[in-house]
């Protein structure tokens, strides 16, 4: 596995808990999503897997290697991106890579500049490669900052929000750049906000809310769960609710002229004949398939706003 | 995202990389290309290389010679003394005042770009990334004293007659020994200002603020400053940082008086070492948030 953590801890000074002992478990080739809402804990996850700030308890393994006591063995074979862009402005895009590649003992100089030009094709930067960065929008910025993470071939790759600032067709050539590495083989680790990103990208996702894990799994195990509801339209909505009770429907809910329930394995088609026997009118009469949202909105109890 | 990329998807393990260390002075070169690959630095060159010729010119209009003491007086009958009397005119303001814009951006520059986090995971190995700041920051000390020199040089040549250097001690050296030993006041004072840079270091590696870093540096500077002018504190006065700073001109006697030269450069050296390593202490326990 390439990423694990062992009630991964951070406690702020001050006392607040931003990561709260998490196991993180990343299968090797994945695409593992790491989806919360903002000011979940996901950055501060981040900063700890990759050594920049220090777990307050709590172990790392990264590539099967303790972190951050291994990162200068480990952190050549990880791409990362963490919390957006971050480059020196008065430098061209070029400058910028070769500067951070240099920091890598690691690195050949002598390909370098192949390497850069490789990575700046990559992200679709090369007509840019020799502009200051002051001059880029943030979408340049942002695939600059992957362009960084190219610069090498490696294992793993963390991306911290990488199709931030994009514009949908940024985003969809990030989402092919990340389904073509992982087809290399790389491991990608990537955190959104975005359902529609895990949702079209991810095979695995961990949900994050208020510093821990609300939930770990596969991406097809995750769907497989987002049971079906059955949805009854109609102007007797208490007789229905009744009977949909009495047939074994569990969670029936009645709002209005609206009554839904689970109906785990019941067939259908004898629920709607038990509602036409029982002389409840049907206005409409479905199933309806909860979508990703709904279920991280459950999962998170919050939706999108800021975790406080 | 090229065609020619996705030809060669095939899951396979992945080449194994060159040992660590076979590329570790690019770093170094590279710190060094971003001090000096900023307009800011050579802006500040540029003034310094300004102090000889401003100061030349102020001593060629104003025809004026002797009245003046120390090496100044001199500099209209000698251009060689224009470069002594560059160095030692730059000493107490402009070298440092330089020192600490580049000490102070050092580390908090990189900081509130948030460029640090992607040399630390780069990996540059945060020891590693301070040294090479520290060997940056030694090169661009010497290389602003060796610009005033150059330039001491040239506007001496140009504005006035330069020959034989009459020495501290009385005794006539040629021109060519004394600009040997000019160009050593160039590293004497190179080297005098290490400690200062050792402060600016530390200061740096507090805070994500460059400004803030810069203008903490030289108010402890110019607390230093302070202190050495007190007269009821004269005790604590050869520990203070610019103590031995004027102690370069005792390189212009024959044969030079070495005591006080060694005395500050061993003062340099242990606020070097004391400032660096809080650096040290600091950089590699410090949460990087920014």
């Amino acid at each position: 596995m390439p990423v694990v953590t062992r009630g991964l801890t951070k406690r702020f000074r001050g006392g607040q808990v931003a990561v709260d002992a998490i196991d993180l478990e990343v299968p090797a080739g994945s695409i593992f999503g790491f989806l919360g809402p903002n000011g979940s804990g996901k950055t501060t996850t981040i900063r700890m897997l990759l050594g920049l700030i220090t777990p307050t308890s709590g172990s790392v393994q990264l590539l099967g290697e303790p972190m951050p006591k291994a990162q200068l063995s480990v952190l050549p074979r990880v791409g990362a991106l963490v919390e957006g862009p971050a480059f020196y402005p008065f430098w061209t895009g070029q400058a910028n890579l070769l500067r951070f590649d240099a920091a890598d003992r690691t690195a050949d100089p002598r390909t370098r500049k192949a390497r850069a030009g490789e990575a700046l094709e990559r992200v679709g930067l090369s007509n840019a490669s020799g502009k200051k960065v002051r001059a880029y929008s943030l979408g340049m910025r942002q695939r600059l900052a992957i362009a960084v993470a190219l610069m090498q071939r490696r294992e793993l790759l963390v991306l911290d929000e990488p199709t931030n600032g994009l514009d949908p067709q940024g985003t969809r050539e990030v989402r092919n750049l990340i389904r073509e590495l992982a087809g290399d083989g790389t491991t990608i680790f990537t955190s959104t906000h975005l359902l529609a990103e895990v949702e079209q990208l991810c095979t695995h996702a961990a949900v994050m809310s208020r510093g821990r894990i609300v939930r770990q799994s596969t991406m097809a195990d995750l769907r497989s769960e987002l049971r079906p509801r059955l949805v009854v339209r109609t102007p007797d909505p208490q007789q229905a609710e009744k009977t949909l009770t009495s047939l074994g429907l569990t969670d029936v809910r009645r709002q209005d002229d609206v009554v839904e329930g689970d109906p785990g394995e019941l067939p259908i088609d004898k629920l709607a004949a038990a509602l036409v026997a029982a002389d409840v009118r049907i206005h409409a009469f479905g199933l309806q398939h909860p979508s990703l949202e709904d279920a991280f909105v459950a999962l998170t109890g919050e939706g999108f706003d800021v975790a406080e | 995202m090229s065609p020619s990329e996705t030809a060669t998807t095939v899951t396979r393990p992945l080449p194994a990389r060159p040992s660590a260390g076979r590329h570790a002075v690019a770093l170094f070169a590279s710190e060094l290309h971003l001090v000096f690959g900023r307009a800011r630095t050579w802006v500040t060159l540029a003034v310094l290389a300004g102090v000889p010729v401003l100061v030349g010119v102020a001593i060629r209009l104003s025809g004026s010679e002797g009245g003046t003491e120390g090496f100044i007086g001199q500099v209209a009958g000698n251009g060689f003394f224009l470069i002594v009397a560059s160095l030692a005119l730059s000493l107490p303001f402009f070298l440092p005042t330089a020192v600490t814009v580049v000490s102070g951006e050092s580390l908090a520059g990189e900081a509130s770009l948030g460029t640090l986090r992607n040399m630390l995971t780069a990996p540059a190995g945060r020891s590693r990334l301070l040294a090479a700041k520290m060997v940056a920051l030694a090169v661009f000390c010497l290389t602003a004293t060796m610009v005033i020199w150059l330039s001491g040089l040239i506007a001496g040549v140009v504005l006035f007659p330069v020959g034989d250097v009459v020495l501290l001690s009385g005794t006539t050296v040629s021109l060519a020994d004394g600009l040997l030993r000019a160009f050593g006041i160039a590293i004497l004072i190179a080297l005098s200002l290490l400690g200062l840079a050792g402060i600016g270091l530390f200061v740096s590696s507090l805070t994500s603020t460059p400004l803030a870093a810069m203008a903490a540096t030289f108010g402890a500077f110019i607390v230093l400053g302070i202190l050495g002018a007190i007269p009821q504190i004269d005790v604590i006065h050869p520990w203070l940082l610019m103590y031995g700073w004027t102690s370069f001109a005792d390189l212009l006697r024959d044969p030079p008086y070495w005591d006080a030269i060694v005395r500050n450069l061993w003062i340099q050296a242990a606020y070097l070492a004391v400032f660096y390593a809080a650096a040290w202490a600091r950089l590699t326990s410090r949460d990087i948030n920014g």
